[in-house]
C-alpha cells in the first residue's frame, strides 16, 4: 500500500509514498478517507516525505481530504512536500486551505 | 544539439500515464537538462496524457499521440493528441480551476502545463479531439 497511516492521540499520520498521479491517487484516496472516517480526527496530517513526483492529482487529493476533515471539524496539515510538489502545490494556493510545512514530522512510526 | 525526434502511441489506460511522462523525460535528457526541468516536463506531460484519459476518451479507451521533438536551440516540442470527445470552449476550459471532472479533480492542468513550460497551445474540436503542444526552453546543467 502507498498510504501508511496511524492514529494517536486525536492525530490522524498519513504517510504517502511513491508517484502521485491519476492513476495512483485514487486507491491512496480510499485509504485515507477510510480512516478520517472511522477515527474522525482533530487532525490529519499528510506527510510527503517520500512522494517521488506528484502533479495536480496531488492538489484534488489534498482539496478532497480537506473538504471531509472539514466535515468533522478537523484541519489538515500537509508536510515534507519537495522542491517540485511544493512547487505544484503553489500553484493551487493551497496554504489558503491545508496548513502548509515544508520538513516531513520526525516519527518512529512508520 | 542537432535536431531529433521521438514518437509513440500508447491506450489511453491511466496505467501508461507514468511510462509517457518518463520516456519524454528520458529522451530530453540528451539536452543534459537539470532536475527541476525534467521535473517540469515530467508534470506537464503528466496533466496533458491524464487529460486524453480522463476527458478526451471517458468512457472509451483510445490511442494516445505524443511526439517529441528536440530544437536546435536547446528547447523541445512535446505534442499530444487525442481522438477523443475535443473541448467547447477552450478559453474557459484554461481558467485555473474550471473542471469538468468532479470532486477529485482540481481543475489546474492547464495552469500547471503553462506554468512549467514556456508556451502552451491547445487545438481542439468538438467530437475530434484534442491536441496540446508543449514548449520549453532547456537551459540544462552546463551552461
Ligand atoms: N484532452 C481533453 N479532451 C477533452 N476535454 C479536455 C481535455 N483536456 C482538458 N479538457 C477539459 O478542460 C478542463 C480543464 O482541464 P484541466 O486539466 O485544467 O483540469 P482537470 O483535468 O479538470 O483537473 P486536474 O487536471 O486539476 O485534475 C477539463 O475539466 C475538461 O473539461
Ligand atoms: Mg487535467
Amino acid at each position: 500500500m502507498s498510504v501508511k497511516t496511524d492514529f494517536q492521540d486525536e492525530v490522524l499520520y498519513c504517510f504517502l509514498s511513491g508517484e502521485i498521479d491519476h492513476h495512483s491517487a485514487l486507491p491512496m484516496r480510499l485509504e485515507i478517507d477510510d480512516k478520517i472516517e472511522i477515527s474522525r480526527p482533530k487532525e490529519t496530517i499528510l506527510d510527503f516525505t517520500d512522494v517521488t513526483f506528484m502533479d495536480s492529482s496531488g492538489i484534488g487529493l489534498v482539496m478532497g481530504r480537506y473538504k471531509l476533515c472539514k466535515s468533522f471539524d478537523g484541519t489538515l496539515t500537509v508536510c515534507g512536500l519537495s522542491d517540485s510538489s511544493y512547487k505544484v502545490m503553489k500553484l493551487a494556493g493551497l496554504s489558503n486551505i491545508a496548513n502548509i510545512k515544508k520538513g516531513g514530522i520526525k516519527n518512529d512510526r512508520k | 544539439m542537432t535536431a531529433n525526434e521521438f514518437k509513440m502511441t500508447v491506450d489511453s489506460r491511466s496505467v501508461n500515464e507514468s511510462f509517457a511522462r518518463t520516456a519524454v523525460a528520458a529522451f530530453t535528457a540528451q539536452l543534459d537538462p537539470t532536475v527541476e526541468e525534467i521535473n517540469d516536463i515530467k508534470t506537464a506531460v503528466s496533466e496533458a496524457v491524464t487529460n486524453c484519459i480522463v476527458h478526451g476518451y471517458k468512457n472509451s479507451v483510445g490511442k494516445i499521440f505524443i511526439t517529441v521533438k528536440i530544437k536546435d536551440d536547446n528547447a523541445v516540442l512535446i505534442t499530444i493528441k487525442d481522438r477523443g470527445i475535443g473541448i467547447e470552449d477552450i478559453k474557459k476550459a484554461r481558467e485555473p480551476l474550471f473542471t469538468t471532472g468532479g470532486a477529485d479533480r482540481a481543475g489546474l492542468g492547464f495552469s500547471v502545463m503553462e506554468s512549467f513550460t514556456d508556451k502552451l497551445t491547445v487545438r481542439s474540436s468538438l467530437g475530434r479531439g484534442t491536441t496540446v503542444t508543449l514548449y520549453k526552453r532547456i537551459l540544462g546543467r552546463s551552461k
